[in-house]
């Protein structure tokens, strides 16, 4: 089981590159009522079965782990959820894409904390692939945005440990810009 | 810590690669490979990850290691799990790699080019080994 919302995040937003996403779009929205996750990806989509079979734990999408018989991200995912009387949904159509929104209420005791944003979203840029990757975040009347596309312009790739180094920098400077 | 503009991080990138280039860094032809699936997220990956990049980041000789993620090894019982490839060393996956044995991989493996014993692995990765194959 995952610790924090973060976890989620980077499960479900891995699942999407794994997907073959050429673009994923993240939201994060915090106020004091609930936390709102929206990760949308233009990758292949999952037909109506497949998308039920996504949420039992022991199915994987064949060839995607080889002798694996286990898929526990969205499982996870719906657990938590339900848990805390939150709300997890799924739309997805084969071809096109799929979009997974999610809302943990602030005040359940069971509502994973929130986690590390910034080491989590340098996390997510440097994830292997050529894919966009646009993240929006909210916290109250305060938001800002980030692309992975103009952070890999601006230090020439990041896989590094010094561009990576770099881009959780930035990123921590603009999540402090949220909570000031 | 100071905060940074896309613009200070595009200066950086320059000043960075022109230091680079007089130093004639080691460094770039080591991987450390981190295991990011469902199960090493919900073991500790992520922090093992950033402990690798702030560890490594520090130390001036490392700095252009490149830092990868990849999906479940197929090591689910030992995660977090680490590859660590590196010229003149053996290619070891290293198991139950929180921050404080990241830490010391870095110091002993990557630093001192000696293993950490307690933590290695031998199987490699399937889906590694197949990448690479490509």
């Amino acid at each position: 089981m995952h610790l924090t919302l973060c976890d989620y995040l980077t499960d479900v937003v891995q699942n999407a590159v794994e997907a073959g996403a050429g673009r994923v779009t993240v939201e994060v929205c915090e106020d004091r009522d609930a936390v709102e996750v929206a990760v949308v990806d233009n990758g292949k989509g999952m037909d109506a079965g497949t998308l039920k079979k996504a949420f039992d734990p022991f199915y994987s999408e064949p060839g995607k782990h080889p002798g694996r018989r286990v898929g526990l991200g969205l499982p996870f995912l719906r657990q938590a959820v339900d848990q805390t009387g939150g709300e997890l949904k799924v739309e997805s159509t084969p071809g096109a894409g799929t979009a997974l929104r999610f809302r943990f209420p602030a005040a359940h005791a069971d509502t994973p904390p929130a986690g590390d944003w910034a080491a989590t979203l340098v996390g997510l840029m440097g994830l292997p692939g050529n894919f966009e990757l646009a993240v929006t975040r909210r916290c109250g009347a305060r938001g800002y945005a980030v692309a992975r596309g103009e952070l890999i312009e601006a230090l020439g790739g990041l896989d590094t440990a010094e561009t990576l180094s770099l881009a959780r920098q930035y990123l921590q400077g603009r999540e402090d810009e949220l909570k000031e | 810590m100071a905060k940074l503009t896309l613009d200070d991080l595009r200066k950086l990138r320059e000043s960075k690669s022109n230091e680079m280039e007089r130093r004639n860094v080691d460094g770039k032809d080591i991987s450390v490979i981190i295991g990011m699936g469902t199960c090493g997220i919900a073991a500790g990956a992520k922090k093992t990850f950033d402990t690798f990049v702030e560890a490594l980041a520090g130390k001036p000789e490392l700095k252009t290691v490149v830092i990868r993620q990849t999906g479940c090894m197929g090591l689910c019982y030992a995660e977090p799990t680490v590859e660590v490839v590196m010229p003149g060393m053996p290619t070891v996956i290293y198991g139950n790699v929180g921050p404080e044995v990241a830490r010391k991989i870095v110091q002993e493996h990557l630093l001192n080019r000696r293993l950490v014993g307690d933590h290695v692995f031998d199987k490699p990765a399937a889906d590694i080994v197949k990448s690479r194959s490509k």
